[in-house]
């Protein structure tokens, strides 16, 4: 008896058994459909293997002072300089106030070793190389790094300076094992 | 749909009977683009664009299917692959080169198509939503075709590709990883370039898929016409078949002409050389141009030079390139005018023509290089841009005086042909 009177309370509040069954079989088949979604949107990610290139070790013994190389980590370009005293003297000169991402030549290199001035070459702006690094290119105005694709200038710490990148150029995360070998990653 | 005086289906011969019935296929092409769609008689032949749009998608269709056929979407082999279409594959380099031209046909009777619209108001109720539809469509042309010309490899391939997804790099926390998860990688290389080649066969598809609604949408107005009078009886309308099937006959035989013209004669023309040198992703090319129709966005993207309001450079311009576009979304309720076409808009048609003439200065900037004066004039060319949608196209659609309107598309008709007449017989 109270069932039949607890159903007809529920028929008056216009709530059904079917409503719940309703609502249940549509979250139910929701969540269903939320959780096959994850793993299409995750494929997209890097995959293993593209994770795996993620060190690399580079022999810097032959890099002459005023000189730099490229090379690639992660298929990313990376350059490698070897500082001159005046061009460090030029970084250290800059006031912090005059930059658009304030970093000190200190913060962009390992202690003692400042001389090394070890940056991602692709540009903070859309992605470009940057000339400067190779004999001959265009350093742009501040002896730096040219990104000729929309005019970006770095200066001689890899700092932006004129054009419309956001950031200096990427530090990557390295070590030196010896004093001529670099692990980037 | 449609006015009450089309013309109804009637299949004569049993088997189209039959088929009437069961499946009825014929019936909706009649109703469609048959005798059975009334369309306003004074058409000019800027309405042959929207036909020639379709039948470039269908080239697109036809060609990049079987150029699919040939392709490998590898980073290590694309480039070659490609070469060995044009060299090898029989016929190969002449359904290449009829692809690559076809993207940029497809573009010019498209941006005809959209000029069209603009000067005859046919974003306006109530069409709006054909417009809409129209500008998604659009979208869809513009994320095809960049993924279209990532896949031969080349360096402008490989850089378009770095530039275009580090636009997303430029929003704030997130924008990184996004365009990690895009790339599917920390650079454009295989992940990239096999998710380009999946999108950019899909991508062709879904766009006739929305034309089809564009088409639906615009069937229950039906057409606009030079005089932006709606229709209000049978003698304004002609049937489809055969008044437009024959003008839109010639159109797609001009369009043919000079297509062929371009393909044969100067394949090369519109592309880029730098596209021949396989991609290299330590060496960026002296200056990265995207494909023309991009060149006006391109200049808006890169007119902000400088941080402003606690928003970077990059942000801002990637923001502006998406707002251009995103602007068109708005249009039917920018401008508030009643009157449809500019013929009758004397203020609004100064301001169409500056339009008009704005966009192409930012094109020319697009394709010239981050220097002096380019930057300046891409700079006022974009203030331009948005002050036309923003300010002065809401203003003057509030003030101008309209000139005096004919009746009828009749009426217009009518009175056009009887100056004609005395002009002819004085």
């Amino acid at each position: 008896m109270t069932s039949e009177t607890d159903i007809s309370a529920r028929i008056e509040d216009g709530v059904r058994r079917r409503d719940f069954i309703n609502i249940a079989a549509v979250s139910f088949a929701g969540v269903g459909a939320a959780a096959v979604v994850l793993p299409l949107v995750n494929q997209m990610n890097p995959s293993a293997d593209v994770l795996a290139q993620s060190t690399t070790e580079i022999d810097i013994s032959a890099i002459q002072s005023g000189q730099a190389i490229k090379t690639s980590w992660r298929k990313q370009p990376v350059f490698v300089r070897n500082l001159t005293p005046v061009e460090i003297a030029e970084a250290k000169k800059v006031p912090l106030s005059d930059l658009r991402d304030p970093q000190t030549i200190d913060e962009r290199t390992k202690p003692g070793k400042e001389n090394w001035l070890i940056t991602l070459g692709v540009c903070t702006h859309l992605g470009c190389v940057p000339l400067g690094a190779a004999e001959g290119e265009n350093r742009g105005d501040f002896g730096g790094y040219f990104c000729p694709c929309h005019g970006s200038h770095y200066d001689t710490a890899a700092r932006i300076r004129k054009g419309p990148a956001p950031k200096n150029l990427v530090v990557p995360p390295y070590e030196f094992n010896s004093d001529t070998v670099v692990t980037i990653g | 749909m449609s006015f009450p005086w089309a013309k109804n289906y009637e299949p004569k011969q049993p088997l189209m009977k039959w088929l009437d019935e069961k499946l009825p296929l014929p019936r909706l092409v009649y109703n469609a683009i048959g005798a059975g769609y009334p369309v306003p008689r004074n058409l000019n032949y800027f309405w042959n664009f929207g036909v020639l749009a379709g039948a470039a998608l269908v080239i697109q269709i036809v060609t990049g299917i079987v150029l699919a056929m040939h392709y490998a979407a590898n980073a290590g082999v694309a480039f070659n692959s490609v070469e060995h279409i044009m060299r090898d594959v029989n016929a190969g380099w002449f359904i290449r080169y009829a692809h690559m031209n076809g993207a940029s046909m497809f573009f010019i009777v498209v941006y005809l198509h959209i000029f069209r619209g603009l000067y005859y108001g046919s974003y306006k109720a109530p069409r709006e939503m054909v417009w809409l539809l129209g500008v998604v469509i659009f979208l869809l042309m513009m994320a095809t075709a960049f993924m279209g010309y990532v896949l031969p490899w080349g360096q402008m391939s490989f850089w378009g590709a770095q530039v275009i997804t580090g636009f997303f790099s430029a929003i704030p926390v997130v924008g990184d990883p996004i365009r990690v998860w895009l790339l599917g990688g920390f650079a454009p290389d295989n992940a990239a370039l096999n998710r380009f080649f999946s999108l950019h066969y899909l991508l062709p598809f879904v766009i006739a898929g929305v034309i089809i609604l564009h088409i639906w949408a615009l069937h229950i107005p039906g057409s606009n016409n030079p005089t932006g009078i709606e229709v209000k009886d049978e003698q304004d309308t002609v049937p489809f078949h055969p008044y437009y099937t024959a003008k839109d006959g010639v159109g797609v035989g001009v369009f043919l002409l000079l297509f062929v013209a371009l393909t044969f004669f100067s394949p090369n023309l519109l592309g880029h050389a730098d596209n021949y040198i396989a991609a290299n992703p330590l060496s960026t090319p002296a200056h990265i141009v995207p494909e023309w129709y991009f060149w006006p966005f391109y200049a808006i993207l890169r007119a902000f030079t400088f941080n402003f309001l606690w928003i970077d450079a990059k942000l801002w311009g990637v923001i502006a390139m998406f707002a251009a576009i995103a602007l068109l979304f708005f249009l039917p309720w920018l401008d508030s005018s009643p009157v449809k076409s500019s013929n009758y808009r004397p203020l609004n048609r100064i301001f169409f023509w500056v339009l008009v003439v704005d966009v192409l200065i930012l094109g020319y900037c697009g394709k010239s290089p981050a220097e002096q004066p380019y930057v300046l004039l891409s700079q006022l060319g974009a203030i331009y841009y948005f002050a036309h949608f923003l300010i002065i196209l809401p203003i003057v659609s509030r003030i101008e005086r309209p000139l005096p309107m004919p009746n009828s598309i009749t009426e217009a008709v009518l009175s056009k042909h009887a100056d004609d007449t005395s002009a002819a017989t004085a």
